[in-house]
This record gives C-alpha cells, sequence and structure tokens, in this order.
C-alpha cells in the first residue's frame, strides 16, 4: 500500500513534509491522469501522497491592501463563482476543462504542473501575480514568470507547499480572450490570447498581452507592451505590423502532434492584430 | 489508508488504497455499477456522480479525496423526486438510447440544476458539456432538461 498522509491542519502538512518528500495531491485532474495504469489497477506513485484538497486554511479567497488572495486549494468553480475574481480571469476559466473537471481542479494544480497550455497562466503573467510557497520554517513569494522553469518544471522545494496566489485587484477597460482549440472547453489549449487594456480618453494607460501554448512557457514581454503605452488608441494601428514582428520572434511553438508550428504562429499572430485593432477602436 | 464518507446516506468506513480511483471502489467494492467507465481521463462523464452536490469525474478522483465527504450515486439518487422528473423528461425526449451515458448525465444534470434552477438552453449545454453521448443529440437531452425543468418546478 502506497503510503499517504491527509494533514488536518496545513502546520501538520509543512511539518511532515520537513522531514520526508512527498508528492502534494490536489484535485488529482492532472496527477490521476498522468499515472493512471488502466481500470482497476492502482496510479503510479513512487513517493508518498499527501492531500492538501481538504485544508481550508488553502481555499481561503479574500482582499486586502496587498491584493485578491486565492488560496492554492480554491477550485476553479469556485472562482469563476467569486464576487472578487475579475470579470476576465472568470471568462478564461469558464472555458477550462468542463463542469465535473472544475469541480476538482486547483489553481495550484495548473500552475504547478507548468503546462505551456495551461490556461490560467496567461493571465497570472500578465498581472505579474506572486505565488507564495511556505515552509516549516520560511515564506517565499515568488513571481509566476520566475516560478515556472521550463515546462514541467517549477522552483518549488520538496519542504515547500504552494499556499496561494496574489493578485492585483483590478479590471482593465478592454478585455480580449480568444483560444482556439481542437475542442472547446475540453483539449488542452493550441493556441491562446490574453490582451487586456485601460483606454481612457483614446489613451492607452495600461496594457498587457500574454500567449499561452506558443512556445515553451507563457510569451509576455513588459518590454514590448511599454513600447504601446501612452500611445493614442488611434496610433496603435499604424504599430501594429512592428509589433506584431516583434511578437513573430517569442513565437517560437514546440511542435506536437496537435497541430503544427506554422498554423500556431499564423494563428496567433493573427489574434495580437485582432486584439490591437480592437483597442485603436477606442 | 482507513477511511469515513457517506455513500448514498449511509456511512461507510474502510480500509482502503488512497490512490485508488473513486470510479474502481464504487463499481468493484461497493456494488455501485450504474458509475460507467468510458474514456477514464476525464473527457467522457459515463463515471460522474456527485460529491457533496456537486458533480466529479469519478476515475480521476482518489480515495484518499473522499473523507467525510457525501456521494451519491444513481443507485440513491433513484429514489428522489428529483430523478423521478429528470427521468421521465429524459425518457419523453427520447433523449436515452443504449444508456450507458445516462447515469452519469442525470448527475450532471442534478449537479447543474443545483447551482442553477432556471438554466438557458446554453447554459444546459455548457453544464453537461462534460458528458458525451454516442447515441443521441445534444438539441434531445437539453429537450429533456427543459421538460424536466418544468415538471419539477420548485423542486431545485
Ligand atoms: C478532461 C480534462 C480537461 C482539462 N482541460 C484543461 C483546460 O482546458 N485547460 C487547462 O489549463 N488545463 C486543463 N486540464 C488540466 C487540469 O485539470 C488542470 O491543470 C488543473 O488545474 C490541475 O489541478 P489539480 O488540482 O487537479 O492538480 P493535481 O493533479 O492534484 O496536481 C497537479 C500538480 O500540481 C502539484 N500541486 C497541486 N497543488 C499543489 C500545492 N498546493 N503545492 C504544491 N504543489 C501542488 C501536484 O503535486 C502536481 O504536480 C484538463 C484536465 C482534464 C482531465
Ligand atoms: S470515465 Fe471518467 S470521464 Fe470518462
Ligand atoms: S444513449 Fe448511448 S451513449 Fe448515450
Amino acid at each position: 500500500m502506497v503510503k499517504a498522509y491527509r494533514p488536518n491542519t496545513l502546520t501538520e502538512a509543512l511539518e511532515i513534509l520537513s522531514t520526508e518528500k512527498c508528492t502534494i495531491m490536489a484535485g488529482g485532474t492532472d496527477l490521476m491522469v498522468q499515472r493512471a495504469r488502466g481500470s482497476a489497477v492502482l496510479p503510479g506513485f513512487d513517493r508518498p501522497l499527501m492531500f492538501v484538497g481538504h485544508l481550508k486554511e488553502l481555499q481561503k479567497i479574500y482582499q486586502d491592501e496587498e491584493g485578491i488572495h486565492i488560496g492554492a486549494a480554491a477550485i476553479l468553480t469556485d472562482m469563476m463563482e467569486h464576487e472578487l475574481i475579475p470579470g476576465i480571469f472568470k471568462e478564461m476559466i469558464g472555458q477550462m476543462a468542463s463542469p465535473p473537471t472544475r469541480n476538482m481542479a486547483t489553481i495550484a494544480g495548473n500552475i504547478c504542473n507548468a503546462s505551456p497550455a495551461g490556461d490560467t497562466l496567461p493571465y497570472l503573467y500578465a498581472v505579474n501575480a506572486q505565488i507564495v510557497l511556505q515552509s516549516t520554517d520560511q515564506k517565499r513569494i515568488i513571481a509566476t514568470r520566475d516560478f515556472i522553469i521550463s515546462p514541467k518544471k517549477t522552483c518549488i522545494k520538496p519542504d515547500e507547499i504552494l499556499v496561494k496566489i496574489i493578485i492585483p485587484a483590478k479590471e482593465y477597460s478592454n478585455n480580449y480572450y480568444r483560444k482556439l482549440g481542437q475542442r472547446k472547453g475540453m483539449s488542452l489549449t493550441k493556441v491562446s490570447l490574453l490582451g487586456m487594456a485601460d483606454v481612457v480618453d483614446g489613451n492607452i494607460l495600461d496594457l498587457h498581452i500574454a500567449l499561452g501554448s506558443v512556445a515553451a512557457s507563457i510569451v509576455h514581454s513588459p518590454k514590448i507592451e511599454k513600447s504601446m503605452i501612452s500611445k493614442k488608441a488611434g496610433e496603435i494601428k499604424e504599430m501594429a505590423e512592428e509589433i506584431v514582428k516583434q511578437y513573430a520572434d517569442l513565437i517560437r511553438p514546440i511542435d506536437d502532434a496537435r497541430s503544427t508550428a506554422i498554423y500556431r504562429k499564423k494563428a496567433s499572430l493573427r489574434l495580437i492584430k485582432d486584439f490591437m485593432e480592437n483597442i485603436s477602436q477606442e | 489508508m482507513i477511511i469515513e464518507f457517506t455513500l448514498n446516506n449511509e456511512k461507510v468506513k474502510m480500509d482502503v488504497e488512497p490512490t485508488m480511483r473513486v470510479l474502481d471502489l464504487l463499481r468493484n467494492d461497493l456494488g455501485m455499477s450504474s458509475v460507467k467507465e468510458g474514456c477514464g481521463e476525464g473527457e467522457c462523464g459515463a463515471c460522474v456522480i456527485l460529491v457533496d452536490g456537486r458533480a466529479m469525474n469519478s476515475c480521476m478522483l482518489p480515495a484518499g479525496a473522499i473523507v467525510n465527504r457525501s456521494i451519491v450515486t444513481l443507485e440513491g439518487f433513484k429514489h428522489t423526486e428529483q430523478f423521478k422528473v429528470i427521468e421521465a423528461g429524459l425518457l419523453k425526449a427520447g433523449s436515452v438510447q443504449c444508456g450507458f451515458c445516462t447515469p452519469g448525465f442525470v448527475m450532471a444534470i442534478e449537479s447543474l440544476l443545483n447551482q442553477n434552477p432556471d438554466p438557458t438552453d446554453e447554459e444546459i449545454k455548457e453544464g453537461l458539456s462534460g458528458n458525451l453521448c454516442r447515441c443521441t443529440g445534444y438539441n434531445m437531452i437539453i429537450k429533456g432538461v427543459r421538460l424536466a425543468i418544468e415538471k419539477g418546478a420548485g423542486l431545485w
């Protein structure tokens, strides 16, 4: 029998992790499928398991002066229903998986899986969400882009638990999200683009673009964004060609059976252009 | 791992492998044959059960995660008023053919109506988007749900 822990509190969980390496199990929608070995056969786990999905301390969503805190074990459904979660983020989550799977899947699971197709990631990169890691003796706060190292790899240490994510309490005036996939909702994303901007009296005060599934990690460039901020919305259209060219250098799809790299690149550049045209009409 | 939970309102206490899929636990150890295995990876909805009133895919749910939770399968849900109107609606709309997908659909419909007693057609479609049927069309299933909502006004 595989050893398993079901701690009653976060403190208890951290104490166990300080002495023993475990596999953390939240909703199981990634782990149970990745480790599945078929009908009526136990999935394969090489380390003791630690269940954390039931820990109330990890489920809370609340706001303070730092921003909106989303508990690591908050399930996607709870985020969609919560008044504090920004509208565009809810819309993105609503396009993930299906309702029964969203009742199980947690935000930390999506982040720790560290897939360039993870659908919460474009938002978390765009708003520079902070990941909070806890061990018995320290707390680390790391930006999402630094937390995720490469596909399937994060900088979490064996004695740490991801306890929450902090996002700014902010809604943008323009929001754009497109996800082009084989089957809407269910399939892992093929190409996705999140665009957000604050346009006031025709002036672009703030702007973010993040692309999913088009490179080994989420494509998000504060440098390119900066070149568009404080421009007039009308000027953006003339800049489009040049901006698209800059993004084209960053888009390097890891080709797989789901679609060709050429399709991903063309489609994502078309989405960037479309977002810029939308803004230019403000 | 010794786990306690309720299954169709009855307390269960048993020693299980914590990583065993709840799908296998229910079907093989507890005789709940309404819970079906289709894809085994979250795509088809044949294995959907209610956990604390919400639909979940039992093929991805490890036994160690259901401690102290309330599980409902069709075997228990069958005795409720809600089931009777959902069943009548689906039958009348002709949305039951081979029946393989039906238990999962029924549980997903109950979960949807628990959360949203008055859904639009679009919301029904989205609410049932995790359930696949090889035999009938979505339109017939939506019609079945509509009939259930009319007949069962006030139940949800
Ligand atoms: C049918 C289906 C459809 C899907 N559709 C989508 C989709 O459209 N978009 C998408 O992005 N994903 C999709 N997924 C993938 C998956 O559902 C998500 O990535 C989900 O958010 C994972 O969360 P979980 O709680 O189930 O993770 P788990 O499987 O429990 O864990 C995943 C990883 O995260 C680690 N982990 C979890 N919580 C913590 C924590 N608190 N601290 C440290 N490590 C932790 C685990 O150790 C593991 O490595 C789909 C999956 C399925 C089966
Ligand atoms: S068997 Fe669980 S979703 Fe298909
Ligand atoms: S009735 Fe046959 S699969 Fe749905």
